[in-house]
């Protein structure tokens, strides 16, 4: 076994992971927050991957590499306030049938609007060529999109522990009625977390776009494994989803060097296990019928 | 509020809305009409997943085909129409072959990409003895185990498809004695490509040293990458399909390997999805929009003129199967799925915008042509954003026998029961 070899699979695995992380904050902030299941947060992330290739035509990555993540983030917000917040207090059921309808309404007007062919954005120019230290080697975009991804997740953490923001929305997660009582307006809350969650898959889809083609059914392929990993780290849980995304990424780096047929199976395996071992995730609150 | 919602419901929930896409997927019906003074033509393509970029063109093709019939008049003096159909994944495109032969009536089925659909399709055919000229699968299987007498074949087979490359590898010095390793496909297509590879390059000494197998719905290449890095071979076979061509490409090109790439199965969509900083390696095709005969260029000129963009390959095979057939039924003075058979087991030659006429092999149904090799060209020499490839000269050459590259009765065990 070679070590290099197997490092340079890790590392790839936990680079996917964190787009997988990107997306599954947003879903796991907009279900603990406001109690509902966007089953269209994979179309923003195509949302904000095609914003790139159109804003990159125009003006050049750079500024699509800011403007998108906004724009997705604007377009949250008006989705928040015209339609899901209508359903904070009702059925689960119908959030979920709203979002669907959604996910699959953006993914045709992306269709209708681009075509069914993939697009290509090319990486851009000052950040092409490859990292070599011995016989390790790697992408520079890569590894830059690494590291804005951790940013953004370490941005995340610190807005949600460390300011007084933050200090409403974990009391909005743990006690809504509370937070009602006291006299803190929740909506305006709602709205900023939808914004960045959104914001955030819309980030997932701007960093992805140069790689891996921009298709109207990107979102749905993400969407999928956002969920896994929100089951995995357990509802209501910042740092349960963390680490969730960090054992998916490993898993898939090691599997995918000894069995690579398995490596798209790996993370449903892991699902199932934590689930079995532990019904509430790996971080969730304690759901009392099932354990 | 919050304790309403349990992980249970949620999960259950969920679980539905995905079923319900599921069944929604055999979706709605397209246009009816009860006249028996048109032909019908049933096409069937995918338009949605991996293969959807190759059914539009597909598409395209066949509705400028069709308006061409109809403005020399129709076929025996009768209008086609085009019922065109979404075939989804081998399930649906059975059922929906089956709602096109009893409920709509058409006199034909013409299409599909997937040779796991097409297979599908097929039975239907044999069992309604509906005449299916398809043209975009490529198994060497639908020639072979698994012909029948109803399904004739307009695209070419693996085989042809790794002859013509094959060929190009070994003036190139690229095959005897060289290690290759391949990424295949996980699904009938990608297995049948890979067994054509595998024999071609034990047939002239090269030294198979891996085959990673890879799932259709894979987006992320770059742990095959890095394998690819891991072994180090002379050779990469890349039996890939649809979306996965492009992206594995643009990937692949991310980190910059020196090892050559080569394949059995190309769509020019495809090329222009990955970008011309990214195509590389040499590939066989059918057509090439670039191609100088005559016919060729009017086709050309007629699809932009059309559809305001060039066309590729599959949308040639859609093209050709509305025109080879509405030449037959003119010809023949007739519709029945039986008489059109034998007309095209008895060898009529049709003009398939090349140098040479093709024609249909009696024992087989696969029609036989000229073939391409692709190469990326050089930027400096790109006509325009399209213009990516060079385009080598027919094989076989002009003193062959088109047979040269098409399966032999050893490589392909058909016979019609």
């Amino acid at each position: 076994m070679e070590w290099i070899f197997v490092l340079e699979q890790v590392i790839n695995g936990l680079l996917l992971a964190v787009y997988y992380l990107l997306v599954a904050l947003g879903l796991s902030l907009i279900f603990s927050l406001g109690g509902i299941v966007n089953l269209a947060h994979g179309a923003f992330y195509a949302i904000g991957a095609y914003f790139t290739v159109e804003i990159t035509r125009a003006a050049g990555f750079a500024t699509a590499f800011v403007a998108s993540p906004v724009l997705v983030a604007l377009l949250g917000v008006a989705i928040e306030r015209l339609f899901l917040r209508r359903f904070y207090q009702a059925d689960p059921t119908l959030s979920l049938l709203f979002t669907f309808g959604l996910s699959m309404i953006v993914e045709q007007c992306l269709r209708i609007i681009w075509g069914a062919s993939p697009i290509t954005l090319a990486i851009p120019s000052f950040l092409r060529g490859q990292l070599f230290i011995g016989d390790f080697i790697y992408p520079y975009y890569r590894l830059g999109m690494l590291g804005v991804a951790v940013t953004a997740v370490a941005a995340t953490w610190y807005l949600l522990e460390r300011t007084w923001f933050g200090k409403i929305v974990r009391a909005g997660v743990a006690d809504p009625d509370m937070v009602r009582v006291v006299g803190i307006p929740l909506a305006p809350v709602l709205t900023a977390v939808s914004g960045m969650g959104i914001g955030l898959a819309g980030l997932a889809g701007v960093l992805l776009a140069p790689i891996s083609g921009v298709h109207p059914a990107m979102g749905s392929e993400i969407l999928t494994a956002a969920f896994v990993v929100v089951v995995i780290g357990g509802l209501g849980s910042f740092w349960g989803v963390v680490w969730a995304a960090l054992m998916i990424g490993v898993a898939r780096g090691l599997v995918v060097y000894f069995m690579p047929a398995a490596s798209e199976a790996s993370m449903y395996v892991l699902m199932v296990l934590v689930l079995l071992i532990r019904p509430r995730g790996l971080m969730g609150e304690r759901v009392e019928r099932l354990e | 509020m919050k304790k309403d919602l349990t992980r249970r419901r949620f999960l259950k929930t969920a679980g539905g809305a995905a079923g319900a896409t599921m069944l929604a997927s055999i979706g709605a019906p397209a246009v009816l009409r009860a006249q028996s003074d048109v032909i019908k033509i049933g096409h069937l393509a995918p338009r949605t997943g991996f293969l959807g970029p190759i059914g539009d063109y597909a598409v395209l093709g066949v509705t400028l085909g069709m308006e061409e019939v109809n403005a020399g008049g129709g076929i025996l003096g009768r209008k086609v129409e085009l019922i065109a159909e979404d075939s989804v994944n081998p399930a649906t495109a059975s059922a929906k072959a089956e709602r096109l032969v009893e409920r709509d009536k058409v006199n034909l089925l013409l299409g599909e990409i997937s040779s796991a659909s097409g297979l599908a399709i097929a039975q239907v055919a044999n069992r309604t003895r509906m005449l299916f000229m398809q043209t975009g699968c490529n198994s060497d299987e639908l020639r072979g185990k698994a012909c029948n007498r109803f399904m004739f074949h307009i695209e070419a087979t693996n085989t042809m498809y790794v002859k013509t490359v094959g060929r190009a590898l070994l003036r190139q010095g690229m095959v005897t004695g060289k290690r290759w390793m391949a990424l295949t496909a996980d699904y009938a297509f990608g297995h049948d490509l890979l067994r054509v590879a595998q024999r071609f390059m034990g047939e002239h000494g090269g030294v198979f040293i891996g085959n990673e197998m890879v799932p259709t719905d894979v987006t992320e290449f770059s742990p095959y990458v890095l394998k690819v890095r891991q072994a180090r071979p002379d050779l990469i076979v890349i039996n890939l399909a649809g979306n996965q061509n492009p992206s594995f490409m643009k990937q692949y090109s991310e980190f910059n390997l020196p090892f050559p790439l080569a394949g059995g199965g190309y769509d020019t969509v495809m090329a222009w999805g990955a970008g011309r900083d990214s195509f590389a390696g040499i590939w066989p095709i059918v057509w090439y929009h670039t191609l100088d005969t005559p016919s060729s260029r009017a086709f050309t000129a007629a699809f932009i003129r059309r559809f305001g963009k060039p066309p590729e390959n599959q949308a040639v095979g859609d093209y050709l199967g509305v025109k080879v057939l509405a030449q037959a039924m003119t010809e023949l003075k007739s519709t029945d799925p039986l008489k059109l058979v034998e007309y095209l087991e008895k060898g009529a030659k049709f003009n398939v915008l090349k140098t040479r006429e093709g024609y249909f092999r009696a024992w087989d149904h696969q029609m036989l042509f000229e073939m391409y090799t692709l190469t990326p060209k050089p930027k400096e020499k790109m006509a325009d954003k399209w213009d990516m490839a060079e385009v080598s000269p027919p094989v076989p050459a002009p003193n062959e026998d088109l047979e040269v590259i098409a399966p032999t009765r050893q490589e392909n065990p058909c016979t019609f029961a």
